[in-house]
């Protein structure tokens, strides 16, 4: 079941000379796992500012084409409707917390909805849970690491019990550890919840494992739309200027050299290091 | 030339951030530190420019006591680019950005001028002389925010985070950039926990953990102890990685290097065949 | 900024931290109105005194009294400016109903600072913000308040980060004379203003994808319940009011001059 889809979608922020993404098509399936990722100003945030509405409604603009979250048109719905369908992580952990402990931000959106208190609690405490923080439900925002603070806004997303979730390089701001930690969370709310995820990152070294789905932007457009394995086999994404993950560039360069691993392309170093083992052996 | 005597520093909320660090770094050196976030190496280098002043033991930069100065006259010769350009930029138009330093130190007229053509030249800024710095794109601003340290030609460069945000192309932009202040004979420190940049850039390695250095050597040799990393918690680099998964097959452990990683394995297979 | 001090919040779990804030509010009002009905030494000493105990209950001594520290320079401008002004009027003499007077209008000034800081540190800002809402005030106006307090630690920290930036640029902010020092300013307000406006763009986005404004019939995770403690509160506010208001209609005040001269 097709959850996101765009249709041939130009938008140009307001006072902007030239469309900011252009004619781009793309189909977000239910229970996926999508990355998408290119270089810097390649259009890959302003395409995710669509699945909730912000553009164009918040950032008003040209906006061409159509785009349909949960069956529901994202030019039309207001932003609070499809805020329940679609929960938006962004990249500055610190700008998204406003309340005074982290129960109160997780609740913000259930406030802003008016569900009831009770409902509220349960709610609440789920998201911590599954996020990881429940021991720091009382505590005010600025005491936290990032780390823990984007786990805050993930949790104050999650209580709304979005269909999709769309995250915004939600670890720019944190050290490779947190980080870490921060996707496994994605992961698991993918696996074990059946949540669709949107992931936009350049660290692919730590997320292309998780992908069923890439999508590759440069300059506004969509120029590889597919499975990870399959783009990432070849030196295409790597020429846009994407960080790719140094085992797969591994294999693609001992490839060029008459060494072929295998099909199956590795996207993290314990495959290639399987890969290899393989082929070393006596 | 930096050495750091058993230095101390707490700050006002009573949190102790260096624990006893003691450190040379001598002109010409490349230095990236590394290390969890509240380790210390943000505290650390604020050293360097005496924007931060021990509370205890000595900072020398070449032989002046940090406490003896000004964070200004300091700053003549440790040019330090922070993380976010945007607590540096206030100006109507890059050039003025550029020369407000310059200005700063009292250089002449006709000086300013040519060092901020030259700065402007140096990192791609030309067409952009006479814009809005507000009005750039976030990498670009960040080029700003460089251009007008490097334009009063301090001998050391300290980044914090620069990688942070950025895409690969300009990482790599940045990479070639810090090699040619090296064939410059400048002393570049980045503090970093981009452990894949820091592999390509191959420096001089400093892991800290809570205040206290915990290992100090050649990038190969830091990135590749186990041990060492994971006290620092930080993630291997992912050649080094699968090198780790295949020690056993009496590879070499020390790999951070793609292409070094070819070349070995080629070599390996080449034996075999 | 001492003055300032005694308003600042602190965590800490008491029987007055956990008093409703509205009822604490009342109170303070209350004692704020009784302040203003006497003029005489002797009330306003014992209305003084009796936000003492609040203070020690409340654990939250040293930052009271680093407020009326705070207070203390004001006190003695209120206190010279009335004796100075009675000992004009009554012809250039010395006299102990004109001290009195002018202590008694210092010690006004300074009953009020203190219940006013007791009412300060021990109520949380969220607990405060929650009051607001409760008693209908508009949500907008409460979440600006809450926000605002959430950031202020935050922009604190960036304010030093682009001073500490703009002075490894050759800034000298102690240095040239008043003119120039303002003009020194400017690098540092530049950047915190454009931050503040870039901060405020990223939050609205949050808030709009938090559904903000989706109902008109706003929900609160939290509710203000009143307890034992309160309803002792507003007894306690009743008592003092009905009080005052009998002793101001019905007794005469002695001075303090009179009340020592009887006991003695």
């Amino acid at each position: 079941m097709t959850l996101i889809e765009t249709k041939k979608v130009t938008y140009t922020y307001p006072g902007g000379t030239k469309p900011s993404i252009n004619d781009v098509s793309i189909q977000i399936e239910k229970g996926q796992f999508t990355l998408i990722t290119g270089p810097s100003g390649c259009g890959k945030t302003t395409l995710c500012r669509c699945f909730n509405g912000l553009i164009p409604q918040f950032y008003q603009g040209e906006l061409k084409g159509r785009i349909t979250v949960a069956g529901l048109d994202a030019v039309e719905q207001p932003i609070y409707e499809l805020a329940k369908h679609v929960g938006l992580v962004f990249q500055n952990p610190e700008n998204q917390l406003f309340a005074l402990s982290v129960e109160k931000d997780v609740a913000f959106g259930l406030e802003n909805l008016g569900v009831s208190r009770e409902e509220m609690w349960k709610k609440v405490d789920w998201a911590l849970e599954l996020t990881g923080i429940t021991d720091l439900r009382e505590r005010p925002p600025h005491e936290l690491s990032g780390g823990q603070q984007q786990r805050v806004a993930i949790a104050s997303v999650l209580a709304m019990q979005p269909e999709v979730i769309v995250l915004d390089e939600p670890t720019s701001f944190l050290d490779p550890l947190s980080a870490k930690k921060i996707f496994e969370v994605i992961h698991d709310l993918n696996q074990r919840l059946g949540i669709t995820v949107v992931l936009v990152e350049h660290r692919l070294d730590l997320t292309a494992k998780y992908a069923d789905h890439i999508i590759i932007m440069d300059e506004g457009r969509v120029v590889q739309d597919g499975k990870p394995r399959e783009i990432l086999r070849s030196e295409e994404a790597r020429l846009i200027g994407i960080g790719i993950p140094k085992a797969t560039r591994l294999y693609q360069i001992l490839r060029k050299n008459g060494i072929d691993l295998g099909d199956k392309i590795p996207l993290s170093s314990d495959e290639m290091a399987k890969l290899l083992r393989e082929a070393l052996k006596d | 030339m930096i050495k750091i005597e058993e230095v101390y520093f707490s700050y006002p909320n009573n949190v102790e951030a260096l624990k006893g660090v003691s450190l040379t770094i001598r002109n010409g050196d490349f230095l990236a530190i590394m290390g969890q976030n509240g380790a210390g190496k943000t505290t650390l280098v604020k050293h360097f420019n005496g924007i931060l002043k021990p509370t205890r033991g000595k900072v020398l930069i070449d032989g002046v006591d940090t406490t003896k100065t000004s964070v200004a006259k300091l700053a003549r010769n440790v040019g330090f680019v922070f993380q976010n350009p945007d607590s540096q930029l206030f100006s109507e138009s890059v050039e003025e950005e550029i020369a407000f330093a310059l200005k700063n130190f009292g250089f002449e007229k006709e000086v300013i001028e040519k060092r901020v053509t030259w700065a402007l030249n140096l990192l791609g800024l030309d067409e952009y002389r006479k814009t809005s710095p507000f009005m750039l794109s976030g990498g670009e601003r960040k080029r700003v925010a460089l251009a007008s340290v490097l334009a009063w030609d301090p001998q050391m460069l300290v980044l914090d985070e620069p990688t942070i945000g950025q895409d690969y192309q300009q990482k790599e932009k940045l990479r070639q950039f810090i090699l040619q202040m090296k064939t410059q004979q400048k002393t570049v420190v980045i503090v970093t926990h981009d452990v894949e940049f820091v592999a390509e850039c191959n420096p001089r390695v400093m892991l800290m953990r809570e205040g206290k250095i915990i290992a100090d050597g050649a990038a190969r040799d830091i990135l590749t102890n186990p041990e060492a990393l994971t006290e620092a918690s930080i993630v291997p680099p992912q050649i080094a990685q699968v090198f780790f998964e295949l020690s056993d097959l009496g590879l070499p452990k020390n790999v951070i290097d793609v292409y070094e990683a070819e070349r070995i394995l080629l070599e390996r297979m080449r034996r075999k065949a | 900024m001492s003055v300032f001090n005694g308003l600042k919040f602190r965590k800490v779990y008491s029987p007055i931290h956990n008093l409703d804030p509205r009822i604490k509010f009342v109170y303070v009002c209350t004692i704020f109105a009784v302040a203003i009905i006497f003029s005489e030494i002797l009330p306003l000493l014992v209305l003084f005194l009796m936000q003492i105990p609040f203070v020690v209950l409340a654990g939250v001594k040293r930052e009271w009294l680093r407020s009326m520290r705070g207070a203390a320079f004001l006190a003695t401008i209120i206190f010279l400016t009335n004796f100075v002004a009675s000992f004009i009027g009554a012809g250039y003499i010395v006299t102990a109903k004109n001290l009195e007077n002018a202590a008694a209008m210092t010690l006004r000034f300074i009953v009020l600072v203190e219940s006013f800081s007791v009412f300060f540190l021990t109520t949380s800002p969220d607990h405060l913000g929650l009051a607001l809402e409760q008693v209908h005030v508009p949500y907008e106006f409460v979440f600006a308040f809450t926000t605002a307090v959430r950031f202020v630690p935050v922009l604190a920290e960036e304010a030093q980060t682009i001073m500490d930036a703009q002075k490894a640029r050759g800034l000298e902010l102690e240095r040239g004379n008043f003119l120039k020092r303002i003009r020194n300013y400017i690098p540092i307000l530049i950047p915190l203003i454009v931050s503040a406006i870039r901060r405020s763009l990223e939050l609205a986005e949050a808030m709009e994808s938090r559904a903000w404004g989706a109902t008109k019939n706003r929900t609160n995770l939290y509710v203000l319940k009143m307890h034992k403690g309160d309803f002792a509160l507003i007894a306690i506010t009743i008592t003092v009011l009905a009080a005052a208001i009998y002793i101001r209609l019905f007794i005469a005040i002695p001075t303090l001059n009179e009340l020592l001269t009887r006991l003695l």
